[in-house]
């Protein structure tokens, strides 16, 4: 049974696992969109939201635990300045996975994880959705 | 070491094979390009996925 058996191993020791993860949190909040494997892009969601939560507390402490995890001191204080600004009305779901593909060398299926951007473009893009399915139902 | 006493026939052999063809993949059409593209992927001839820009192109 797999009962309470969160996230995956992938095949590596704890480590180096934890290692693994800390490097990709740190691209993508550095660069905002990275390209990886499904799996690993779907373990990086979760700690990438908890590092972005920790900069919306905003206290002394979340910052400490962000700068222990985070790899890099710029792309922590980013992620309290920036994001927690830019995401203040949004709880939770601050990435996308997008899957594209197959990798050429080893036929890796590989996706983009991507911070959402900015409110305003969405809610443009939804409202252009909700229009056009609008003029679909009419 | 244990050894095939007679050879397979033709058809043996056929019928063993019966099943080993393989399948095509299923493929959607883009609704951006109207390309074939995986289903639940990212288009990649117009990099487009659920009418968002996913992946740059050109």
């Amino acid at each position: 049974m797999r009962h309470r058996k969160a996230g995956k191993k992938l095949g590596r020791t704890s480590s180096h696992r934890n290692a693994m993860l800390r490097n990709l949190v740190t691209s993508l909040l550095k660069h905002e969109r990275v390209v990886t494997t499904d799996t690993k892009a779907k373990l990086v969601r979760s700690t990438a939201e908890k590092m972005i939560t920790l900069g919306k507390k905003g206290t002394l402490h979340a910052r400490r635990q962000a700068l222990a995890f985070i790899r890099d001191r710029e792309v922590a204080a980013r992620v309290f300045d920036e994001y927690s600004a830019r995401y203040a009305t949004r709880a939770g779901g601050y990435t996308r996975v997008v899957k594209t593909g197959y990798r050429v060398g080893d036929s890796a299926p590989v996706s983009i994880v991507e911070l959402i951007s900015d409110e305003k473009k969405k809610k443009a893009k939804d409202k252009a959705a909700k229009s056009k399915k609008k003029e679909k139902s009419e | 070491m244990p050894n095939p006493v007679s050879r397979h026939s033709r058809t043996r052999r056929n019928k063993r094979r019966s099943h080993d063809a393989l399948k095509s993949p299923t493929l959607a059409v883009c609704p951006q390009c109207n390309e074939p593209k995986l289903p639940h992927r990212a288009c990649l001839s117009c990099g487009t996925y659920k009418g968002r820009d996913v992946i740059p192109t050109e």
